[in-house]
């Protein structure tokens, strides 16, 4: 694995504004993913993990939706400086998306090959005459496993795990370099699941691209990414490689809580141990740690100020006081 | 033995499709016995909700028998099965569309009360609501708020109120958690769990993930194509898997360590075939790694393969 960087986050912050109040979705987020790595963005409902995702392609709803601090540096650029031609460039060629809902990310009215044609058009940078470009379409239909005789077929026509392998074909037809996953399994059932994911895998080593994985489920994350990132309150409160997160004994209280509130195929455990309390509401944040009013380990400090991130190794990193003092960390 | 509180012969309900008969439940027998819990495991379209809706008489069956108490549900007249929506009742799977919006938390809670007429004098409802909030831990201060400015947990917790506040012995829990957060979801999990011990509740509890259901239930039947393919104590169909459709299940899950990692996904191939007017023969085959030619023809049957293992495959018994 080459270490170079291919996109660095620094310090982002997004709010949404409305009328009745300032929604802090990203709160001082910094990420770093390096050319063909998969990171994966764990967390739950409201974490600030899709706001993060649609920062970096510019995506954010258009009045609502601002940057108000922060970098996000693709080989080196920030693409928050960009204009938006330059940035129309970047969408879709070399940074893509996959989204969650495979059901409404496809325009009903459009045959699938269209559908796919429509971003090799846009970004025909080589001039392909349009022979080559549905040459191209049916290949990336193929790649995905779809025949690629039903390029002809609206999305109606298709189950729910080939319409996910569709949006998966547009986001591969230009062959980024990076692609962003948003829950691209959730809406989808376990054994079509499994497909899905094999096939990304897959692909990824074909085309050497670089992934970011937002998910809430901890399973995909163990067997897709090599780095992980949790996220809570917009923040990321711990991040580290996938063996710090799993084999680790150190983790973020709030870490420490998802995995107890799984639960788990191989025990019989009569009761699940789930973190009290709910996600804070991005409008009223609490001061101090965002996590201290369900953190069953907070102190008095936590309530008035916000943790510093403690290095555990030179991968792990975990955003709590708790590992402050204590170098083993082993609490 | 004694008698089951709840149990179905040869349920079937088939919907009319302009294309022809979908068979959404197909030959189903299952039994639950009071306080206890069977699971319906299965992917979507496998009729396990149409399973659940028909055994609360949401859904007219379109043949079998469920006996209730030992009273067969389906000869009942209006009345009586009037009368039955305060021995059973159903927690949906979407906590966002099953509330009604212009109503106030109180008045969600209250409604079975009122229409099934448990009650009749103002302050002894209020009384009985305050006291189902509390039981699921709602808050007294939400009395009067709306479904719309709660989250998923809290109003999943509207959901399970208003299905207690009759008093049932059998609820149908239709997908209750998988529209929340895996935090919230272990908290309702919990909960359901608790109601169950101080109530002796029996669910029938329908999810796609297998996982939860291991958690929950005391017997758990898979469902393939409105048929059960197999039905086991819960421990024993998670140690001693025998039909490929469940052992497929089971593998295709993620598990949240670093074991499988460098293993591929195991994946079974295709998608499920058309549930309108199946040919007979297993309706698995398809997409089964150990299908020979006798699969399509032969007839559906579960077959007794220890204490109350059934399986519908004769080719993983042998």
């Amino acid at each position: 694995m080459s270490d170079q960087k291919l996109l660095e986050i620094k310090n982002l912050r997004v709010v949404y504004e409305t009328d009745e109040a300032v929604a802090k979705a990203v709160n001082g987020v910094s990420l770093t993913l390096n050319k063909r790595e998969v990171l994966g963005i764990l967390g739950e409902t409201g974490a600030g993990k899709t706001t993060t995702a649609l920062s970096i392609l510019r995506l954010l709803p258009q009045y609502t939706g601002k940057v108000t601090e922060g970098e996000i540096l693709y080989n080196g650029k920030d693409l928050l400086k960009l204009s938006s031609g330059e940035m129309q460039a970047i969408r879709g060629e070399m940074i893509s998306m996959i989204f969650q809902d495979p059901m409404s990310s496809l325009n009903p009215v459009m045959t699938v090959g269209d559908q796919i044609k429509e971003a090799l058009f846009y970004h025909n940078e080589s001039k392909y005459s349009s022979e080559r470009i549905r040459q191209r379409v049916d290949e990336i239909l193929e790649l995905v496993g779809i025949p690629s005789a039903r390029k002809n077929n609206y999305p109606h026509q298709f189950s729910g795990g080939m319409k996910q392998r569709i949006v998966i074909a547009i986001a591969l037809a230009c062959d980024p370099e990076l692609l962003i996953a948003d829950e691209p399994t959730t809406a989808l059932d376990v054994t079509i699941q499994a497909q899905v994911l094999r096939m990304m895998k897959e692909l990824k080593e074909k085309t050497g691209a670089s992934m970011i994985l937002i998910t809430h489920d901890l399973g995909i994350v163990a067997k897709m990414c090599d780095n992980v990132a949790v996220m809570y309150a917009g923040e990321i409160i711990e991040s580290g490689s996938v063996w710090d997160i799993f084999e680790n004994k150190a983790h973020h209280p709030y870490t420490n809580g998802l995995f107890a509130s799984l639960p788990n195929l191989n025990i019989d455990s009569k009761r699940l141990n789930p973190i009290g309390g709910l996600m804070p509401d991005p409008a009223h944040l609490p001061p101090g740690c965002k996590f201290h009013p369900r953190c069953p380990r907070r102190s008095d400090v936590c309530k008035i100020e916000a943790p510093e991130v403690f290095a555990m190794s030179p991968t792990h990193r975990i955003k709590c006081r708790l590992f402050g003092e204590k170098e083993d960390g082993l609490l | 033995m004694t008698q089951p509180l709840i149990e179905t012969r040869n349920l079937k309900k088939y919907f009319r499709t302009p294309y022809g008969s979908l068979h959404a439940v197909d030959d189903i027998n299952i039994k639950i016995n009071r306080g206890e819990t069977l699971g319906v495991v299965g992917e979507s379209g496998c009729g396990k909700s149409t399973l659940g809706h028909v055994l609360v008489k949401l859904l007219d069956a379109t043949d079998g028998e469920i006996y209730f108490e030992g009273r067969d549900i389906l000869k009942l007249d209006k009345r009586r099965s009037k009368e039955l929506r305060t021995e059973m009742q159903i927690i949906f799977q979407d906590p966002y569309t099953s509330l009604n919006p212009r109503m106030t938390v109180a008045q969600i809670i209250a409604e079975p009360i009122h229409a099934n007429k448990i009650l009749r004098r103002k302050n002894e409802i209020t009384k009985r609501v305050l006291e189902l909030m509390d039981v699921v831990g709602l808050s007294e201060r939400l009395f009067h708020t709306y479904p719309h400015e709660l989250d998923g947990g809290r109003r999943q917790r509207i959901g399970i109120a208003r299905a207690l506040a009759v008093n049932p012995k059998f609820i149908v829990c239709d997908e209750p958690v998988s529209a929340l957060d895996v935090s919230i979801q272990a908290q309702i999990l919990n909960l359901l769990m608790d109601l169950q011990e101080s109530m002796g509740i029996a669910y029938l509890f329908i999810t796609h993930d297998l996982s939860v259901v291991r958690h929950i239930s005391d017997e758990i039947a898979v469902m393939y194509l409105g048929q059960c393919v197999e039905r086991a104590p819960a421990r024993e169909l998670f140690e001693n898997p025998l039909h490929p459709y469940t052992k497929a299940l089971l593998k295709a899950i993620p598990e949240p360590n670093m074991k499988g990692r460098d293993t591929p996904f195991e994946t079974i191939q295709g998608e499920p075939i058309s549930p309108i007017d199946p040919s007979p023969g297993c309706r698995f085959a398809a997409r089964c790694e150990y299908a020979a030619e006798l699969c399509a023809t032969e007839e559906y049957a579960l077959n007794e393969v220890g204490p109350n293992h059934v399986v519908a495959c004769s080719r993983c018994i042998r």
